[in-house]
């Protein structure tokens, strides 16, 4: 199966495109709205400022194929960026619109921590999820982050405690999106993106 | 549940091989970066930096390679860095694989480098790196900024300095102690201390590094968030998990993969 990989010049394309490869996956970049018609498994990378995910989704005319895609059931996964985009809004820049799909908004971590929340840390899993399989709270996931998703019972099946606890992973049935960085994530995080890729399959 | 400390490997290399020597003297051949990244990657380092350590222009496109192939064998994140002077030299890096960029005397020339860096790549991909030497004495230390490989004072209070760089949009630091690097004599630890303290990003730790007990001190009297390592890596003088080993039966929160 192809995964459709949505770039809009983040950093961690490639790096995704290579922890895909070194699962068997073959995935092909998406840049147009045309792209998403046919896509049968969509990852949204990202990484850095919420300004330039949220500007390229509509610079790029993205929005509304990657919500219908969303809505047709596609399996998602959005990475770091990708997670918080799903949101309706974000602290970092609080006049865009996110994607909207998740209700609330992405909220700056507490200044009373070490920002940005860098390296490696552990989930606290809250829900069992496909997502998750095979994997405990003893894996590390690798973060890189300042602005996180506050802990939503609804969604969330994984937090994560670095000043607050925030969400590190959710799912909502199709919709898959982690904080941390699997495609940096060593041997977990390429679980993690196994179990996805079944789940799509 | 808290973050763990990270062990980083650092590859210096001349552009297309790793080298090691003391302040650019005696340079010795240690080794291809690709086949030490994939080591360092299997071994659970929790991160690495690879450095230009000539940074001539001609060379340039031999270290992009380098960085590419370097990236291809990592699942951990990859700090790339050595003359990057301009927002294009940084997009090359992070093109070519890099998740993170330092930058060191270019910023001291140019501080709003890195805020032109932060506001393109986000604050997290933006790792200053500092060369700090003591300038007072160890009763009542100052620490100078050193640029060009240490040789040269940049005339600037290096906890002055890193405290400017983090409202320029730095979001890690890179320290490394002019007076302990290459002497294996342990990192600085009130140097580190010092800075780790008065800055809000993390901080890494570099210059000296020999037994473990040297990172023990550094994660807990040093404030250190990662401590950085060449030699006794690519020796093979000390293993990234035996180091670990050592950290974890210290109640030192380390990352253990699989």
């Amino acid at each position: 199966m192809t995964i459709a990989l949505i770039d809009y010049g983040a950093g961690n394309v490639p790096s995704v495109e290579r922890a895909l490869q070194r699962l068997g996956a073959t995935s092909h970049p998406v840049t147009r709205p045309e792209d998403l018609a046919s896509a049968r498994a969509i990852i949204l990378p990202g990484v850095g400022h919420y300004a330039a995910i949220i500007r390229a989704l509509d610079w790029q005319n993205l929005r509304s194929s990657l919500l219908e895609a969303i809505a047709r059931g596609v399996p998602f996964l959005g990475i770091c960026l990708g997670l918080q985009a799903l949101y309706a809004c974000s602290e970092e820049a609080p006049t865009l619109s996110g994607l909207g799909l998740l209700a609330g908004g992405v909220r700056s971590l507490p200044q009373t921590t070490k920002l940005p929340h860098m390296g490696w840390n552990r989930l606290r899993i809250v829900k069992p999820t496909p997502l998750l399989e095979g994997l405990g709270e003893s894996d590390y996931f690798y973060f890189a982050h300042t602005f996180a998703a506050p802990h939503s019972a609804e969604n969330a099946v994984a937090l994560c405690e670095y000043g607050t606890s925030f969400t590190a992973a959710l799912q909502r049935g199709n919709i898959f999106a982690t904080q941390f960085h699997p495609e940096k994530s060593g041997a977990a995080g390429a679980r993690l993106l196994q179990n996805f890729l079944k789940f799509a399959a | 549940m808290s973050l763990a400390h990270r062990i980083i490997p650092c590859l210096d290399t001349d552009g297309a091989r790793v080298v090691k020597g003391v302040n650019f003297v005696g340079l010795r051949d240690a080794g291809d970066p690709a086949e030490l990244a994939a080591r360092y990657n299997a071994e659970g380092a929790d991160e690495l930096v690879v450095l230009d350590i000539a940074a001539s222009r001609d060379r340039r496109p031999t270290f992009l390679e380098t960085i590419r192939r370097v990236a291809a064998e990592l699942a951990i994140p990859l700090t790339a860095g050595g003359g990057i002077r301009t927002l294009e030299d940084a997009r090359s890096v992070i093109r070519a694989g890099a998740d993170k960029i330092t930058v060191n005397t270019a910023a001291v020339e140019k501080p709003g480098l890195i805020s032109e860096l932060s506001a393109e790549f986000g604050a997290q991909a933006v790792v200053l790196a500092i060369d700090a030497k003591l300038e007072g004495t160890n009763a009542k230390p100052r620490w100078d900024v050193r640029v060009r490989g240490g040789r040269d004072s940049a005339h600037l209070n290096a906890l002055a300095w890193a405290q400017r760089s983090v409202e320029l949009g730095a979001g890690e630091i890179l320290l490394t102690s002019v007076d302990r690097d290459g002497t294996q004599a342990g990192f600085d630890v009130a140097l580190t201390s010092a800075i780790s303290r008065a800055v809000s990003v993390p901080v890494i730790a570099s210059g000296g590094a020999k037994t473990p007990e040297h990172f023990a001190q550094i994660f807990s009297a040093g404030a250190a968030d990662a401590a950085l390592a060449a030699s006794i890596f690519h020796d093979g003088v000390q293993s990234i998990r035996g180091l670990k080993q050592f950290l974890a039966a210290k109640n030192i929160e380390v990352r253990f993969p699989c």
